[in-house]
């Protein structure tokens, strides 16, 4: 454990350069820059209310940020675990020379896109001003379902790399049920507008109480877009998932990485 | 005593690699195969039971045919591969000279991936930036070192990759072939440095095939075959063992290929005196 330690501490600038190196190179060849990272949940958001909101009917002038707030936290865990699978792979050549502690890829990938998201809640906060939204203390509580969502990305993509380096196609298969997760996430609709009597909407209502992705959703929700104290037993259950999912991340890629450069 | 003086010590180290007729690596495939219980594996060592000590200031050199597991070797104690069985043990630090400038990005520059690098190859924030004007310098890459690598020759790659890994004075250089990088003047310039860390007593491991570069730099050599070593000792023996090898294994050619020839002139030979009895 202690050796663990040690080594990280030496490695811990290669960890700040790699997580720089993404986000600088993220942007750099794009004339808008570091502004994409703003515009582009700006632009979705607007096509999103648009579509959504026609289909809810009722006018309600604080439906952007709610579809934004969802969005962009599950953007950062769509984006951080998928490329944290990869991470493995696009840095095979250098696995192959230089001894590194193998976890800085993925970890350094998931910091990264946390960074770049953590950008993007400047959109946030310009659209939670301009619009009519309850902002108050409980804004500042939004730190705990985000570290929550960092822990759940980190686990899911420490797993998803060990994976990915045996499976390849593992990369399809996760995009399909990233996709799925999203539906269930909702993140362009309200579980209460759908009409409390259909079969359907029991069942929705029973998946998204269990998909730890909503359950961090819909307790930032509370801090920033309602204002009111976040659901307890959301909180508890999603606690519990992060904290699983990173000690079965850290475990297994723990057991498998000295397998990694011969399936590379 | 005896012991401190180790620089590095291999103990009975065995390295397993599995190989599969067809290489599965997509889940897809792994169904499919399993189902058929086609999932087989061939096992092979590419080590086997490799032992040998490198004293402090030691030039080893390492000699085999291809194939005979030198690459695995050194990367085993460059401590990129996990050996399946032994251990290896370093004192201090290790700079493996192989492939210049993996460790690059295209698109980052020069500058940028001088930090790059050299947090790869485990120096502080501090240390490089210390060290920059001086990299800059021996690399001869004036302003060039604000252009993505991407627009770099292969020798501007090299001549930097070169100056990072050569900033500290390592106390195990890992040599594969000898270095020749960029244009002649900074092919000297580089060999005078490796030759200045021979002089401050660095410990150095040498790949090569070539003999004659292995005399003149080693003074112990190994010899590698099938994984395993099979001479071990002053340079010039196992050169004497490794030139018999290559001898052995031309004239085992040579003799193959008359076999081979005598096999066809008796066919020859053969169908004529059929032809001749029609």
């Amino acid at each position: 454990m202690k050796t663990y330690i040690q080594n990280f501490k030496k490695y811990r600038f290669l960890l700040t350069e790699l997580v720089k190196k993404d986000v600088k190179l993220k942007y750099r060849r794009s004339k808008l820059g570091i502004f994409w990272t703003l515009l582009e949940p700006i632009l979705t958001t607007i096509v999103l209310t648009i579509v959504f909101g026609g289909f809810r009917g009722k006018s309600d002038p604080t439906f952007p940020v709610y579809i934004l707030s969802g969005r962009l936290l599950f953007s950062f865990f769509s984006g951080g675990t998928k490329a944290a699978a990869r991470s493995i792979r696009t840095n095979s050549s250098m696995m192959r020379k230089v001894y590194v502690p193998k976890y800085m890829y993925p970890l350094a990938t998931i910091l990264s896109n946390f960074v770049i998201f953590l950008i993007s809640l400047i959109v946030l906060v310009g659209a939670s001003i301009i619009m009519p939204i309850n902002i108050n203390w409980h804004v500042f509580l939004a730190v705990v379902p985000l570290t929550v969502m960092f822990f759940i990305t980190l686990g899911t993509g420490m797993i998803l790399a060990t994976a990915e380096v045996f499976f390849r196609d593992l990369e399809y298969l996760w995009g399909v049920i990233t996709t799925l997760i999203m539906y269930c996430s909702g993140i362009f609709y309200k579980i209460e507008d759908m009409g409390q009597a259909k079969r359907t909407t029991s069942m929705l209502q029973t998946i998204m109480d269990w998909n730890p992705v909503y359950a961090v959703i819909k307790n930032f929700r509370c801090c920033v877009y309602l204002g009111v104290a976040m659901d307890y037993r959301a909180l508890f259950y999603s606690c519990i998932v992060a904290v699983v999912l990173t000690v079965i991340g850290i475990y297994v890629f723990f057991k498998k990485q000295d397998e990694f450069i011969l399936n590379l | 005593m005896e012991k401190q003086d180790i620089a590095l010590a291999v103990d009975h180290v065995g390295m397993k690699f599995n190989l599969s007729k067809e290489k599965v690596d997509n889940l897809k495939e792994y169904f499919i195969k399993f189902i058929k219980k086609e999932l087989t594996y061939q096992e092979f060592w590419a080590l086997k039971d490799v032992t040998f000590d490198v004293k402090r200031g030691e030039h080893l050199g390492i000699v085999g045919l291809n194939g005979a597991g030198k690459s695995t070797l050194l990367k085993v104690i460059a401590g990129v591969l996990k050996p399946t069985e032994g251990s290896v043990k370093t004192k201090g630090k290790i700079v493996p000279l192989l492939e210049l400038g993996a460790g690059f990005d295209k698109q980052y520059t020069g500058a940028e991936n001088i930090y790059l690098y050299g947090s790869l190859l485990g120096y502080s924030k501090e240390f490089i930036t210390s060290k920059f004007d001086e990299i800059v310098e021996f690399s001869e890459l004036g302003e060039f070192i604000e252009v993505p690598v991407k627009n770099y020759s292969s020798g501007m790659r090299a001549r930097l990759g070169f100056s990072i890994a050569t900033l500290v004075k390592p106390d195990i250089l890992i040599l594969d072939e000898v270095l020749s990088v960029g244009d002649a003047q900074f092919r000297k310039k580089s060999e005078a440095k490796i030759q200045s860390m021979f002089d401050q007593g660095v410990t150095v491991l040498f790949v090569s095939h070539s003999l004659e570069q292995v005399k003149r730099i080693c003074d112990k050599a190994i010899m590698l075959e099938h994984g395993t070593v099979i001479a071990h000792g002053d340079v010039m023996d196992v050169a004497n063992i490794y030139n018999e090898k290559l001898q052995q294994k031309k004239q085992k050619k040579k003799r193959m290929r008359r076999k081979l020839n005598q096999e066809l002139n008796e066919q020859a030979k053969r169908s004529r005196e059929k032809q001749k009895n029609n």
